[in-house]
């Protein structure tokens, strides 16, 4: 009886939200709680700042998720747009034009830029298969950080930009406090979540996942891959320019060097262990990947240190986990690849779907359809 | 007479340099299922692929219910009602029989008969309407051919393209499928029908093609084709 309750979706939510059925609600939703008061909970600031980061991996691996997930475009050197992002905020709000537009519209003017340059990119670009496509996306990875370096005398060259503007809410200074762009993120992630689980089942998601699936037979449907490969390419990239205003606005300085290449293969690390394709499997593989990242890497060199010296030994006070940090995702991966080769999530999420199906029978599938037909436009 | 739902006239297509259709000219009216045969690379795929629009003649032109097809994108093409179910089947994989066949009707914007064709295209096909939650790509062969053309159905075609139906089943499969063929046909949709399997194809069309290395070497009735002793030796395998 109770798991029918649980089981039974809930209508009256809006943005597709009622697809879920109550159980997975509610763990939501008590997730959404705790992880609201861990700021609350824990009060040393360099913790909250290292969560606060993983807000961006986040939003980066949504991005990519797009792209490289849905789509099924392997796209490198996602960095750029993530570079593309910031840069355009910091030209906009600081000293070093005089310029200083607000934080909050520009969350959508960066989006829009980093947009255009997918664009720009893609258009080109889009028609190359699959591994050419990589290596031009990789290149321009490269190229971006190099631009902004090498351009000294409009971007500060390997300085890059200081000063920048950080936000504002109701006269509430956010300043260096990481717990108000903790909160940011936070929001900004729901607001994702949201969006997402409806795009993904929209009209453009399913073209998105057919064209994943066989280009080929994607267009014998009647589905106009260019452009929804263009729009897939665009909408990803905007994740990365809103990413790339709070990221900037927090540090309130960017330099080319935080775009790098080791940047890329972090987020497509964090997808790839999460579970391309599958929304909360990306946020998982984002969370780990994240807090390795900015939490537990440099917590146990802290660890390590204090270790070495309360024993003296040298070698484990000058030890710095970080520079392992991508041996560490190398591993990761290849235990994913060789275990689980969907990813954290969706192999589990995906079989207990079907199983539901298969309890239900046809019947439910065909009243499903019936719903999902009624909302082809 | 009327004016045939689907014309080619002198279409010629390159891949690149290399040409594939020289000055291929056909035809499919109003109720008819027409044959067209030929022996392996002989054009027949790149002929369906450039009605479909997605290779673009050099030269020529496709015209279907009056319009020029010609440098009408293949999204724009199916949305008129020229329906390609492609060589090899092409099945969505990793998706439901079900999420298959909803995006055979991508193209399409009535809702309220979306949901009615599904009903009519599982009465087609019982097997299907008990596997709507398998996923496609485990599907046996003849089930997924099924699937392709029940998913090309949902784009409710006013002329259907076949590109090797029967391709890769066995015997009984191949009669069960030109049987739904012969009645999808009945339905009143028009169908260019490829295939191997010519005597078949001839048995159930009204007319044929017979296209060799890019050109139509031969044309007419089915069954005078049937008769014709070229064609028995070339492509029914008698002497
Ligand atoms: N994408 C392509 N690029 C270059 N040449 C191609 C391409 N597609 C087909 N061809 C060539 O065009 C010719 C006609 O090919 P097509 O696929 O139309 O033949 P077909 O009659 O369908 O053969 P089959 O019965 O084997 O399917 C062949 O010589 C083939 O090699
Ligand atoms: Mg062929």
């Amino acid at each position: 009886m109770l798991g029918g309750a649980l089981r039974r979706r809930v209508r009256w939510l809006p943005f597709g939200l009622s697809d879920a059925p109550l159980s997975r609600l509610l763990v939501g939703v008590a997730v959404v709680i705790v992880l609201a008061m861990i700021p609350m909970l824990d009060r040393n600031s360099s913790h909250i700042s290292a969560f606060a980061d993983t807000g961006y991996v986040m939003i980066l691996a949504f991005g990519l998720n797009i792209i490289v997930g849905y789509t099924g475009l392997l796209a490198l050197g996602f960095a750029a747009f993530f570079a593309i992002g910031s840069y355009t905020y910091a030209f906009l709000a600081s000293p070093q034009y005089g310029v200083h537009l607000s934080f909050w519209p520009m969350l959508l003017v960066s989006a829009a830029v980093a947009a255009i340059f997918g664009l720009l990119l893609g258009a080109p670009t889009l028609r190359l298969r699959g591994d050419y496509l990589a290596i031009v996306t990789l290149g321009f990875g490269e190229i971006v950080p190099q631009v902004f370096q090498n351009l000294d005398k409009y971007t500060g060259g390997p300085d890059g930009i200081a000063g920048i503007d950080q936000p504002r809410l109701f006269g509430y200074a956010f300043g260096f406090n990481p717990t108000p762009y903790y909160y940011l993120y936070f929001v900004i992630i729901v607001i994702c979540l949201v969006l997402l689980n409806n795009l993904r089942n929209s009209r453009v998601g399913r073209t998105w996942m057919a064209i994943r699936e066989d280009e080929l037979a994607a267009e014998h449907m009647g589905i106009n891959t260019t452009s929804a490969k263009l729009l897939a390419f665009s909408l990803g990239s905007a994740f990365a320019g809103v990413a790339g205003v709070i990221y900037a606005a927090k540090l309130s300085t960017v330099s080319p060097s935080g775009f790098d290449f080791n940047t890329s293969v972090m987020i497509l690390a964090a997808i790839v262990l999460g579970g391309m394709g599958n929304l909360i499997g990306v946020l998982f593989g984002s969370a780990i990947i994240g807090l390795l990242n900015f939490f537990v890497l440099p917590q146990s060199s802290n660890w390590a240190h204090s270790l070495g010296t309360a024993l003296h030994m040298d070698f484990l006070q000058g030890v710095d986990l970080n520079a392992y940090r991508f041996m560490i995702y190398g591993i990761i991966l290849v235990l994913v690849m060789l275990f689980r080769p969907e990813g954290l999530v969706p192999s589990a999420a995906r079989r207990a779907e079907l199983h539901a199906e298969q309890e239900a029978g046809a019947g439910i599938a065909l009243q499903e359809q019936a719903e999902f037909g009624a909302d082809i436009p | 007479m009327t004016d045939p739902v689907l014309s080619l006239h002198g279409v010629e297509t390159f891949y690149g340099r290399i040409q594939a259709l020289y000055k291929v000219s056909l035809e499919v009216r109003e109720g008819e299922i027409v044959a067209l045969i030929g022996g392996n690379g002989a054009g027949k795929t790149t002929t369906l692929r450039t009605i479909s629009g997605l290779v673009k003649p050099a030269a020529g032109s496709v015209i279907f219910c009056g319009h020029s097809l010609t440098g009408v994108s293949p999204d724009a093409i199916v949305r008129l009602g020229v329906v390609h179910a492609p060589e090899g089947r092409r099945i969505f994989p990793r998706m439901t029989v079900l999420e298959n066949l909803q995006l055979g009707a991508f193209a399409r914007g009535d809702a309220a008969a979306i949901a009615d064709d599904l009903q009519d295209v599982l009465a087609l096909f019982p097997r299907l309407k008990e596997r709507l939650a398998q996923k496609g790509g485990t599907l046996s062969g003849g089930e997924q051919q099924m699937l392709a053309i029940g998913r090309a159905l949902m784009a409710k075609p006013k002329v259907l393209l076949l590109d090797e139906p029967s391709m890769g089943l066995s015997p009984i499969f191949v009669d069960t499928i030109f049987e739904v063929i012969a009645d999808i046909n009945k339905r009143g949709v028009p169908i260019l029908l490829i295939e191997q399997n010519a005597r078949k194809a001839l048995q159930v069309a009204s007319r044929c093609y017979v296209l060799e290395t890019g050109s139509i070497v031969k044309e007419g009735p089915a069954a005078a084709l049937l008769n014709d002793d070229a064609v028995r030796k070339a492509y029914l395998g008698e002497d």
